[in-house]
């Protein structure tokens, strides 16, 4: 059955709604493209958790230790601006704290 | 109060800015333009003096002004800027965000035409191009009315939860010099008081979302909230300016009438025009005839059903526009007055004018031809070929 919608005099004030609702929009399935992470190469100076966009890096005690899948967009930010990629990856694929692969290799995990 | 009366001169732009450093708003923010940038020119000078505690953002364009407003208003302060012609034009893609977010922002503004031709003199353009945003629309006739309405403005915006324009003439009111009473700083803090919002951004206790995105399912429900709030808006402007009134001894509604009990014709007119035409009114009674004037003062929420009681019983009514609404029609104020007029019985005869273009000066005896016209329109000794006459254009 479709959920009551309210009508505008059962409307919060204005257009303001509660805060934090975009945690409730799972925008992880407009991934293409997945980031996996390979901690035993990372020296977590959390230049990720800087630039991702969507929050979707998961840090604990000051160490990054994965990803919020539920609504990382696969947008690739975090592997283009991690400098040990930019350092060792360029030489060694095997040193890259984060690697890009295709999202269909895991789709029985979405 | 109202004991300590301070009579002093001052233009129309000295007034706003006088009411905007007694409001002392939280935060101002404001571009610079032709008739209006002495307002908050003057204002930002309060504010180096130290006259107000206002945070005071000099930005680059007045888009960004509205922004910067609507972003401290809605952080929940209480916020004012104000700007004319090509400024508002600017705004205008922001207007109806701080009306949506029902955001209490009061803008003073001076009518100015809009481009092109280029010009900076008086015409209602500007304002009635942005009729539609969800702001009040108050338009005055004199410093003393502007600085009024500015005060009021205050107390009417933050209870209906919308914002407001208060516009006076450009140049015509805005830069021309006229006794007028100022009320004690005093007695306006204690008349405006401190403004407390429903909700606002930097409240920790209740965090909230503004201006998300709204789609099929929920846009019209949420638009509906600020029509309401509109259409609900009159009553409280009725009981702010009854309120004005008993505590200042000025009194102001939707529109004034000047000379109305026993009128048989009368002018409908909006912004400095009214001054003249209370003239004319007073010369046109010397020779016999029964003529009065309603001064719109309250465009926005329109009081149709007032502005129809008070004209019924005139024979003949004359609509005055200084602008034009372009839609082949006549003037906004015509179209709006008309409309307001449909169900009516004992409507007047209806003859409208668009005058006074880009500053087109309109003189007394023009104004005594308009009352001559109606009355001889009111008893069938003349008739117009067209609904609407453009007074004092060169054909």
């Amino acid at each position: 059955m479709e959920k009551r919608k309210m009508g505008w005099k059962e409307l919060p004030d204005a257009d303001s709604i509660e805060a934090g609702t975009s945690a409730e929009f799972k925008t992880g399935d407009w991934r293409s493209q997945r980031p996996v992470f390979h901690g035993e190469n990372c020296i977590h100076c959390l230049t990720c958790w800087v630039v991702c966009p969507d929050a979707a890096i998961l840090v604990e005690d000051g160490k990054v230790v994965g990803y919020d899948y539920d609504h990382c967009k696969g947008c690739g930010i975090c592997a283009n601006e991690c400098p040990i990629n930019k350092a060792k990856g360029k030489e060694d694929i095997s040193k890259r704290p984060i690697t890009m692969e295709d999202e269909k290799n895991f789709k029985n995990d979405i | 109060m109202a004991d300590k009366k301070l009579t002093v001169a001052r233009t129309g732009n000295e007034a706003m800015a006088e009411a905007m450093r007694q409001i002392n708003p939280d935060v101002v923010a404001a571009y610079p333009i032709t008739p209006a940038t002495e307002i908050a020119q003057i204002f930002a000078g309060f504010v180096a003096d130290g006259l107000v505690d206002t945070e005071f953002v000099t930005v680059e364009s007045e888009h960004s002004a509205m922004s910067a407003t609507i972003g401290a208003a809605a952080a929940g302060g209480r916020c004012m800027t104000a700007t004319s012609s090509q400024g508002l034009m600017l705004m205008a893609e922001m207007l109806p965000i701080a009306s949506a977010l029902r955001l209490p922002i009061v803008m003073p503004e001076v009518n100015r035409t809009i481009s092109a031709p280029i010009n900076i003199h008086c015409d209602h353009s500007d304002t009635m191009f942005v009729r539609d945003s969800g702001w009040m629309q108050v338009y005055c006739e004199d410093a003393q009315e502007a600085y009024d309405s500015v005060l009021m403005g205050i107390k009417i915006a933050e209870k209906v939860r919308l914002p407001m324009i208060v516009s006076t003439d450009g140049f015509i009111i805005s830069h021309c010099m006229a006794n007028m009473d100022l009320i004690d700083d005093r007695d306006v803090k204690d008349y405006i008081g401190k403004y407390k919002p429903q909700t606002w951004l930097l409240n920790p206790e209740k965090k909230i979302t503004i201006g998300c995105l709204d789609l099929q399912d929920y846009y019209f429900e949420h638009k509906m909230v600020a029509i309401d709030a509109m259409r609900n808006a009159k009553s409280v402007i009725k009981e702010c300016c009854e309120e004005f009134g008993e505590k200042f001894g000025r009194k102001y509604g939707f529109f004034d009438t000047y000379k109305m009990e026993d009128a048989e014709v009368a002018i409908l007119a909006m912004g400095s025009l009214a001054g003249t035409a209370k003239v004319v009114v007073d010369n046109m009674r010397k020779t016999g005839r029964k003529a009065g004037l309603i001064k719109m003062r309250v465009f926005r929420p329109f009081p149709a059903d007032e502005l129809a009681r008070a004209v019924s019983g005139l024979k003949a009514l004359a609509i005055m526009d200084r602008s034009d609404a372009m839609s082949g029609l006549e003037g906004p104020l015509a179209v709006e007055t008309k409309a307001a007029l449909y169900d009516s019985a004992g409507k007047p005869k209806i003859h409208s004018y668009v005058y006074g273009l880009g500053g087109r000066d309109v003189q007394i005896s023009e104004i005594e031809n308009v009352y001559k016209d109606i009355c001889d329109f009111a008893q069938a000794k003349k008739k117009f070929g067209e609904n609407v006459t453009y007074l004092g254009v060169r054909e």
